[in-house]
């Protein structure tokens, strides 16, 4: 799948400094085409800052991140962020467009025009009913609206897609479900996802690969199954300490 | 009283007319103004911290204030833009309003725009749009129901400040509350009151229907409130374009004072003129200072001023020479500084005098201000806004040491009342004034001169200066208006009933003067 010498996505020792406090610090990290990374941390560890530096809302202090091989500093970011797709908690749909001009827009900006039947291929992609197309916003429950903010992120054809918290205000049912429908656009899609989340149980079930941010550093880097056999690191093993104790938890009350 | 309601109000259609525009023109105005600086301000707060200063510093200023600042502002541009540029009409009231429409609509794009939640913001950089796409796409649309509903409220204090625009000149819905107030005429203050009330809730009906289709995503229906909306000012365009009909040449434009003895000259000035074929135009209920500027600038070819005024408002002079030698050294005066000519005295004066109620004065023997003086401490003094203010106040009061048990301000047209209901016990008259004799009161004599001579005068602008036929057709006035006719004639547009408009007592004057 990877290139080992040419990854997909490249941080070279990345920083990123707010006043005294240090966000990201000295960060390197390769994401092979295909990987679907799940950067796990506590608040505050700086997994959003990093993934931020990807498609530029976040400007490194130092160091620099390539995609593809080039840096992307040297990409006009209107252009650069045509080509990520992006995901987030707060979710952003515009609230004067319906549903079907909020998918359409990334291709709008580009002065293309979306066909009707791409549209309806993308509602199916995120299991979302056609006829909500016409709808605005509001009228959408909180998962669905982030069912369209997922189809918005793909209708550019993005190859990699960033996620940042994306199921955060999601009870926890839609949570599983739109969970594991973006791992299977994932794979069908053959995207190279970085979800950023603060659950250890979503990111070992959505993950190929998990890392662990602590004050600004990776310090854990493993697959979900070596971590559940105990590898990768005091940290990481705390955080997976959670859910395994509530699924023992759950199993005594059998 | 519903018939002359009617009546007053069907007369309206050109004030109603310049209103809509004036009042359309100064929103238009304020809008392109607040949008850009709107924008700016989003994205740099010192920006919005000074704009928004700006626009509520000007909102402090009272609307008369502001519109009449607009004047020496003009006239002080002239040295740089040219003498073409008027001082006095639409476009000082266009630019004051237009400044007055600003804020409610700066201040309400500026919190739309901050207010926009962080998550679109969020969503629109993410998704890689430009500034330009963030604005055309993003920030515009989710922002346009409050700056309309800005919009909306700009609209409703313009059109009720639009009203003050009489008073430099511009026609609008403010000449029949300008007249009416002054001649006690309540009917035409009610009717230009519910004229411009019926106009402002129009506009904010007009205008909500714009809003609230914005808000609700109803496009149809913004479309609806603002085709109607257009379609009035089109309206009020066609109608002016038709009551103005050709080009009219040889016109004369009369300016009047905001008071009853103003309008009736105007209009006895106006007949005369067109009696000789001249187009005649009035600008009425101009401000007592701008009157003066209009006339020597041209913005007006005639003014009826008086001696005592411009003596000490345009000359600066403080000291009293006597009644023919300030006439004499203002005519002087005016012809070598302004080249405005002063055509002439028309006979009578309307001088401050100090005035008391015949059975009060009786009682207490008090023929003269010397007089007065020694029953001053017990009795109050009542005078119009300016009087206390006034270099002829300052004189009486020192040449016989004046010192009252109080003062009280009253406007013109109630001091007469207030000295009927005891509330005050002398007044500053006015001389000419009608109400002297029908309220049977007596003015005291000034046996020191204090008071200074307040002789009605005719000023031409420097353009009408060297018009004879104009200088010919107004011989008949000059040292033919007796004060006793002048009295009369005010008091017939002034009394409570049966009250005559200005162009009936002007023409029962211009009656007097011939037989």
């Amino acid at each position: 799948m990877a290139q080992s010498d040419q990854p997909f996505l490249r941080f070279e020792q990345v920083s990123k400094h707010y006043g005294a406090i240090c966000a990201v610090n000295g960060v390197s990290l390769g994401v092979a085409a295909g990987e679907f990374v799940a950067l796990v941390g506590a608040s505050g560890s700086g997994k959003s800052t990093l993934l931020k530096m990807v498609n530029r809302l976040v400007t490194p202090g130092e160091g620099r991140v390539l995609l593809d091989g080039t840096d992307v500093a040297d990409v006009p970011a209107p252009r650069l962020r045509h080509d990520i797709g992006y995901v987030f908690q707060g979710i952003g749909l515009f609230g004067h467009m319906r549903v079907v001009e909020n998918i359409a827009l990334v291709p709008r900006l580009e002065g293309q025009r979306l066909a009707e039947s791409r549209i309806k291929e993308l509602l199916e992609l995120v299991e979302l009913d056609p006829d909500m197309a016409n709808r605005y916003p509001d009228a959408l429950s909180g998962g669905q609206r982030q069912r369209v903010g997922v189809a918005r992120a793909l209708a550019g054809n993005p190859r990699l897609l960033l996620m940042d918290e994306p199921f955060g205000a999601l009870d926890a049912i839609t949570r599983a479900s739109l969970g594991e429908r973006v791992k299977r656009l994932h794979k069908d899609l053959g995207l190279t996802t970085v979800m950023v989340t603060h659950d250890m149980a979503e990111a070992l079930l959505l993950g190929s690969r998990v890392l662990v941010m602590d004050a600004g550093r990776i310090v854990a880097d493993a697959a979900p199954a070596q971590l559940l056999a105990g590898e990768g690191g005091p940290e990481a093993q705390a955080l997976v300490a959670v859910p395994r104790d509530q699924a023992k938890a759950l199993a005594k009350l059998t | 009283m519903t018939e002359g309601l009617i009546e007053a109000l069907s007369g309206l259609g050109p004030q109603l007319a310049e209103h809509v525009l004036l009042s359309a023109a100064a929103v238009a105005l304020g809008l392109v103004l607040a949008l850009p600086l709107a924008v700016w301000a989003c994205r740099s707060p010192p920006v919005a911290k000074v704009a928004l200063g700006f626009a509520s510093l000007v909102q402090t200023i009272p609307a008369l204030a502001l519109l009449a600042l607009f004047f020496p502002i003009l006239l002080a541009a002239r040295a740089i833009v040219g003498e073409g540029l008027p001082t006095l009409g639409f476009l000082p009231a266009w630019l004051a309003l237009g400044l007055y429409a600003l804020l409610p609509i700066l201040r309400n794009a500026v919190t739309a725009l901050t207010n926009i939640d962080a998550e679109t913001i969020e969503a629109a950089d993410g998704l890689g749009m430009t500034a330009m796409q963030k604005l055309r796409l993003v920030e515009i649309p989710l922002a346009a129901p409050y700056v309309m509903a800005g919009i909306r409220t700009a609209s409703v204090w313009t059109i009720g400040a639009a009203t003050l625009a009489t008073t430099i000149g511009q026609r609008s819905l403010g000449d029949p509350i300008f007249a009416g107030l002054q001649t006690q005429n309540w009917v035409l203050v009610l009717a230009g009151c519910i004229a411009s009330a019926g106009l402002a809730l129009t506009a904010d009906a007009l205008l909500g229907l714009v809003e609230r289709g914005f808000a609700k995503r109803r496009l149809r229906l913004s479309l609806a409130g603002a085709l109607l909306a257009l379609a009035g000012i089109a309206a009020a365009g066609i109608s002016l374009t038709d009551w103005r009909g050709g080009p009219a040449q040889d016109t004369v434009v009369i300016g009047a004072k905001s008071f009853s003895e103003q309008y009736i000259l105007a209009r006895a000035i106006g007949s005369l003129l067109e009696d000789a074929g001249y187009t005649v135009e009035y600008r009425e209920g101009l401000g007592s200072a701008v009157v003066h500027s209009a006339v020597t600038t041209g913005a007006i070819d005639i003014s009826i001023d008086y001696t005592g005024t411009l003596w000490t408002n345009a000359l600066g002079r403080a000291d009293n020479p006597g009644r023919d030698a300030m006439y004499d050294e203002i005519r002087r005066w005016e012809a070598r500084t302004t080249g405005t000519l002063v055509l002439g005295r028309l006979g009578f004066e309307n001088a401050y005098g100090l005035a008391m109620r015949r059975d009060v004065a009786d009682a207490r023997s008090i023929t003269t201000v010397a007089d007065l003086a020694a029953a001053a401490p017990v009795l109050t003094m009542g005078g119009d806004p300016e009087w206390f203010e006034r270099p002829e106040w300052a004189a009486v009061r020192d040449a016989y040491g004046l010192s009252f048990d109080e003062q009280r301000n009253f406007s013109p047209t109630f001091m007469y009342n207030a000295l009927q209901s005891g509330e005050a016990d002398v007044i500053s008259a006015y001389t000419s004034d009608g109400r002297i004799a029908a309220d049977d009161l007596v003015v005291l004599e000034d046996p020191r001169g204090a008071l200074p001579a307040y002789d009605a005068i005719v000023l031409l602008s420097p353009e009408s200066a060297g018009d004879e036929r104009l200088i010919a057709a107004l011989e008949p006035l000059i040292g033919a208006v007796h004060v006793e006719t002048m009295r009369q004639a005010n008091y017939a547009v002034d009394r409570d009933t049966d009250k005559w408009s200005p162009e009936r007592a002007a023409d029962w004057l211009l009656a007097e003067i011939r037989d």
